[in-house]
């Protein structure tokens, strides 16, 4: 067959005028393009589950018929980002990521025991304890709420690697990720079920939030976090929640550690104390100074990282714009600094807008490498003054027996003469 | 029509510089200012409901169900469904240790039940919502007692022979307490 036969096989027979008439698609037709990359199934219009292929780059994609519309969006299969999994979490690529905006797919995941099932018909969030009217809400009720959207990060208090020269950013710190979230604020519906501003004695009162999952997660969470700026979550970058972001609901406390932001959200209870749940005395707590252990550290303190160029990436001397994240779970990042003489000075980087409250920033910085070894690294300022640590800063803090709980050092990157950049391990333990 | 469009707009811009500025209607107001305090969206919870998910327990032993048991019958059901994972006497497999050991040379204890946990209502708690991992929600509440009076004689914190119920579980001290501290982070500059 010339490759002229081939294009004719590929016209397409479509009749726009005749809908209902289901064109003629040969098996020939669809395997036209002979070599594929890849091979999905795709719903059209006009057919159903055509399976199709992905084709490969070598011919001229002007003379060859594309892909018809589908359901569904996929990303291109020329690009290879992925989430890196483990038992317990997969981390986002932020290496391989622009602007700051996770995609859905590649947010962070960390489950205590598994993503569960929910249907969304059957779905209730139950709110009782210190409240006036114990209220059950089907997912349809909370939709009819005035709704709320924020972009904002999420990032696991757990969020620190080191050890080895070759980590990438998702390796070192991939538990973080961005999403506009939209659902009801929770004050919303604490004015609905009448829960009482504090406890009688004029103690602070929490709630616990509480998982409809495998673990059926609980945290135990001051009110004032809930009457603030808490969102119980329908909607995750404009479309329902992912399953393995909490589908169909989930609680989100912007700028807090992200175990408190419970997924598959089933049940709040109102009270005057904490619960001392697992998730708040056997985990997500770290010893400091003095043999003594701190809970309840809500607050994810202020952290950058240079995501390019970073491990894997090898660069060639001459102009590179050095880019990264930076964040604070207390408020807005007014600074961040890149050096890139191994901390000797410190040059402010361009900040991308806008810069939104609780939220990453994409930072830029233009330099120019001439080819001499050394190493390059960011730091983050947040509006309440707080600078990003280095390790020996935090170690000193603290004492040498914390945990991997809110650790947000400076990560430096080595630049080799060859141009491998490679993760500066700090001394851990 | 749209000759129409481009004379009505030709007046219009025409206009715009003869007639004077009218002051601005006002801002509307923000959500929260509108928000009525009730909606009347959701249904009312029965006890029923309630009581079906109400599973926590705190401290002071609020949410202890009815029931108990003693480690000897806790043992025996740690062998067959624990043991798997946490190690032969709960001191250390796949998903760690629960109970004490002496560290190996160098290295520093776990944190487990006994040094680390500030309450004892924890280990119900924890026991009755996730375990045992492949089959969770599967324990009795007498088994999930007897499972806490095991992990806490293992870790010395209670009697072996103690029948261990709603009564007796909140009244057991926990050596960790007295280490815990809530967030001293004072924000602002400090590094902490």
């Amino acid at each position: 067959m010339s490759f002229f036969d081939k294009q004719q096989n590929l016209k397409p027979e479509r009749d726009e005028n005749q809908s209902t008439h289901p064109p003629k698609l040969t098996r020939r037709t669809l395997l036209g393009g002979a070599a594929t990359v890849a091979v999905a199934v795709v719903q059209t219009s006009w057919t159903k589950g055509v399976q199709i292929g992905i084709p490969e780059q070598p011919d001229d994609p002007t003379r060859r018929m594309g892909i018809p519309p589908g359901e569904v969006g996929t990303r291109s299969p020329f690009e290879k980002v992925v989430r890196k999994a483990s038992d317990i979490s997969s981390r986002t690529p932020l290496q391989d990521l622009h602007g700051t905006i996770t995609p859905s797919d590649l947010h962070f995941e960390r489950h205590h025991n598994g993503v569960p099932a929910i249907n969304p018909a059957t779905y209730e969030l139950l709110i009782h304890g210190q409240v006036e009217r114990p209220t059950v809400f089907s997912l349809a009720d909370l939709k009819r709420f005035p709704s709320v959207s924020r972009i904002a990060f999420l990032e696991c208090s757990g969020n620190f690697r080191t050890g080895k020269e070759t980590m990438s950013p998702q390796e070192i710190c991939g538990l973080t990720s961005q999403s506009e979230w939209t659902g009801v604020r929770l004050s919303t519906l604490f004015r609905e079920v009448g829960v009482k501003p504090d406890s009688a004695d004029g103690r602070p009162g929490w709630f616990l939030a509480e998982g409809g999952d495998a673990a059926v997660m609980s945290r135990s969470i001051p009110l004032r976090k809930g009457w603030d700026d808490a969102i119980i979550a329908y909607a995750q970058n404009g479309e329902a929640l992912r399953p393995e972001q909490g589908y169909p609901v989930r609680l989100f406390l912007p700028g807090w550690e992200g175990n408190t932001s419970v997924k598959w959200l089933r049940r709040l209870e109102i009270g005057d104390q904490p619960w001392q749940t697992r998730e708040e005395t056997s985990k997500y707590t770290e010893g400091i100074k003095g043999g003594k252990i701190r809970q309840f550290s809500f607050d994810i303190d202020a952290r950058s990282i240079i995501t390019f160029p970073a491990y894997p990436v090898q660069v060639e001397r001459g102009w590179i714009e050095i880019r990264g994240l930076a964040w604070s779970g207390r408020g807005k990042v007014v600074l961040v600094e890149v050096s890139t003489d191994a901390g000797k000075r410190w040059q402010r980087a361009d900040l991308q807008e806008p810069v939104l409250d609780k939220a990453h920033v994409r930072f830029r910085h233009l330099w120019q490498w001439n080819g001499a070894e050394t190493e390059i690294m960011s730091r983050v300022t947040d509006e309440t003054g707080y600078t990003q640590p280095t390790f020996a800063q935090l170690i000193d803090a603290r004492g040498a027996d914390t945990g991997g709980y809110h650790f947000n050092p400076i990560t430096a990157w080595q630049i080799k003469p060859d141009g491998r950049v490679l993760n500066r391990p700090e001394n851990w333990r | 029509m749209s000759k129409l469009l481009v004379i009505l707009s030709t007046i219009w811009v025409g206009l715009g510089g003869l007639i004077p500025q009218l002051p601005r209607p006002p801002l509307p107001h923000a959500v929260g200012d509108t928000l009525p305090n009730r909606f009347g969206f959701g249904k009312p919870a029965t006890a029923a409901q309630i009581s079906r998910i109400d599973i926590d327990v705190r401290p002071d032993g609020v949410g202890l169900p009815a029931g108990s048991g003693t480690a000897a019958k806790g043992q025996v059901i740690f062998v067959s469904k624990c043991a798997a994972c946490h190690g032969v006497g709960g001191t250390g497999g796949a998903q760690g240790a629960l109970v004490v050991t002496a560290p190996a040379p160098g290295k520093r204890p776990a944190n487990v039940i006994g040094n680390y946990w500030p309450y004892a209502s924890t280990v119900f708690d924890y026991i009755r919502r996730a375990m045992p991992f492949a089959e969770p929600g599967s324990l009795t509440n007498n088994e999930v007692y007897a499972l806490t009076a095991y992990l806490l004689s293992a870790n010395n914190l209670m009697d072996e022979k103690t029948v261990l119920d709603a009564k007796i579980l909140p009244t057991i001290q926990m050596p960790a307490q007295k280490r815990f501290v809530p967030d001293d982070r004072r924000g602002g500059p400090d590094i902490h």
